[in-house]
């Protein structure tokens, strides 16, 4: 027989399970420097040259379209090498990165992304040069991605 | 077969920049979504997208869960010469998908 005891355990323990851990913030704030940290290193990066288009107020997360354009002449000599999107408040990070070269033109590059939380977008543009360029923006999510059919 | 849809130019004047829109059939589902009685659904996602122009390539994409379902990658290139445009996708669970594009430069 269940006791009412054992039966509030069980209870307890599913509940802990499913629910995210409370310093969750922390957690995915965490992976999003390294992250960026895997992509440029020590190098620093600047605001500017990068324009991330994004709408700031996403009514439905699961697909949101994203540009990004980075000013730059597309030469052999001076050229973007990389374009990294990262997203603060995702399960993982990442959402795209491409790798461009002096034969793309222009540099610009767009796709539809899942954004979990409000929070940050940034783009990060890496030049021939070496240098890395960014622009973060700010985005309210209503419906958050990655929630239907149960948790994340 | 997997779907794929591309639009590329038919024409283009040498040395003009052409838009390039792709599109892959694909549910990219993450591995952080559960079924209703609480299992993970395993990640199936396309991971990588291939353009070669005339066998040169000049752009790639790794993509990641973020990714919304169905892929649409936009890019852009410069219309150097007549030939094919090809496109390779490939992910999880031995996922590849190709297209072939032919474009004329005038």
């Amino acid at each position: 027989m269940i006791t009412r005891r054992a039966f509030l355990l069980v209870g307890v323990a599913t509940a802990a399970q499913a629910q995210l851990p409370p310093n969750i913030q922390q957690i995915r704030k965490q992976a999003f420097d390294e992250a960026i940290g895997k992509v440029v290193g020590n190098a620093p990066v600047q605001e500017g040259r990068v324009r991330l288009d994004v709408p700031p107020l996403i009514d439905n997360g699961n697909a949101v379209p994203l540009a990004v354009e980075v000013d730059s002449p597309m030469t052999e000599a001076d050229h973007v090498k990389a374009i990294h999107i990262f997203t603060e408040r995702n399960p993982q990070p990442n959402v795209l990165t491409a790798h461009l070269g002096p034969r793309a033109g222009r540099a610009r590059v767009a796709t539809r992304a899942r954004i979990a939380d409000t929070g940050t977008v940034v783009a990060i543009a890496q030049m021939s040069d070496g240098s890395f360029w960014s622009h973060s923006v700010k985005v309210i999510v209503t419906l958050s991605a990655c929630l239907e059919e149960g948790l994340i | 077969m997997a779907r794929v849809v591309v639009n590329v130019p038919a024409e283009a004047k040498r040395g003009e920049v052409i838009e390039i829109r792709t599109l892959a059939g694909h549910p990219m589902e993450t591995g952080f979504r559960r079924t209703q009685l609480g299992e993970l659904i395993p990640r199936d996602i396309i991971r990588t997208l291939v353009c070669s122009y005339n066998g040169v390539e000049i752009f790639r994409a790794d993509l990641h869960p973020a990714i919304a379902a169905n892929p649409l990658i936009t890019f852009t290139t410069v219309a150097v010469e007549s030939g094919t445009l090809e496109f390779r996708w490939t992910g999880d669970n031995n996922y590849s998908a190709a297209h072939s594009a032919p474009i004329k430069v005038v």
